[in-house]
């Protein structure tokens, strides 16, 4: 989505930001101001296409690593981790860009990894641990997944910032930490 | 038909986390990511409505892996806390991460527990 405050992030001191600043992937304040039109049918469209393409990679992951009630939830574990991985590198990228495409952001952003990663699924995974009394598992399994996915955003996020600084591209990305 | 159902239910589920989203950053100015905790909450309480009323296949793949799957979202959970985590709105990552595990697990026992009551 276009966004002409979106590589200017790095460049603000540290503490809380502006009303403008982003921090969300699905959309951000400047989106509204910026592009009142973003809720438009083609948004909401692409948006859903990317879901759907999102939920049935979920879904075929889930397929190739079942597990059952009391097993140990690898699939909505890797879904979530690869998810992460992939947002890290995507909003970096689209921050470095002065003017993205603006479907972009709803289609891989909001629509794919949405649409790929689950948080319900997380959550449930734990409840059902807790109902089939490995309340232990349930326990490394949020905290594996917590710490797992917050490490793979920063590591993507970081590692991506550096690589389009290295480029001469998006170095105010870079700066972002 | 599966693969139909999840697609139903996710071509809603995405647009409707989108539109929440929207309407609650248009209500709040403020840096928590209100928005994605509000929709990922939601899925939650509704997957576990889900799950404690034994729901078939068919409901299943339609509302619990398309709808609920595609409301929900840990990709922008992840990047907002990110975001957030710098000198100054570290609390507010923290916060984020906390109040996330507190109010989606237990939404989704809450959901649970009404479905078998």
């Amino acid at each position: 989505m276009n966004r002409s405050t979106g590589g200017q992030h790095g460049e603000q001191p540290a503490g809380p930001r502006p009303e403008t600043g982003d921090i969300d992937p699905d959309v951000g304040p400047d989106d509204r101001a910026a592009h009142p039109g973003s809720g438009s049918p083609i948004v909401l469209a692409a948006i859903a296409a990317g879901g759907v393409l999102g939920a049935e990679a979920r879904y075929g992951l889930s397929l190739a690593l079942p597990h059952s009630d009391q097993q140990f939830p690898w699939s909505t574990l890797v879904i979530n981790l690869t998810g992460c991985l992939l947002i890290g590198v995507l909003m970096t990228v689209l921050l470095s860009m002065p003017s993205p495409h603006r479907l972009l952001r709803p289609f891989l952003g909001v629509g794919v990894l949405g649409g790929y990663t689950t948080y319900s699924g997380f959550a449930v995974d734990a409840q059902r641990l807790v109902l089939e009394h490995r309340p232990l598992v349930a326990v490394g399994y949020v905290a594996l997944t917590v710490l797992a996915c917050a490490g793979a955003v920063w590591l993507s996020g970081t590692l991506t910032a550096t690589v389009l600084a290295g480029r001469g591209e998006g170095i105010d990305a870079v700066a972002h930490r | 038909m599966i693969v139909l159902l999840i697609a139903l239910g996710a071509g809603l589920g995405a647009p409707a986390r989108y539109l929440t989203d929207r309407a609650i950053q248009a209500r709040r100015s403020s840096l928590f990511p209100w928005g994605t905790v509000l929709v990922n909450v939601l899925a939650c309480l509704l997957l576990g409505v889900l799950v404690g009323a034994r729901a078939d296949d068919t409901a299943t793949a339609l509302v619990g892996t398309g709808f609920c799957g595609a409301l929900s979202t840990y990709s922008a959970f992840g990047w907002e806390t990110f975001r957030l985590s710098r000198p100054g709105t570290r609390w507010l990552a923290a916060g984020n991460v906390a109040l996330s595990l507190v109010a989606g697990i237990g939404a989704a026992a809450l959901g649970w527990w009404l479905a078998t009551r």
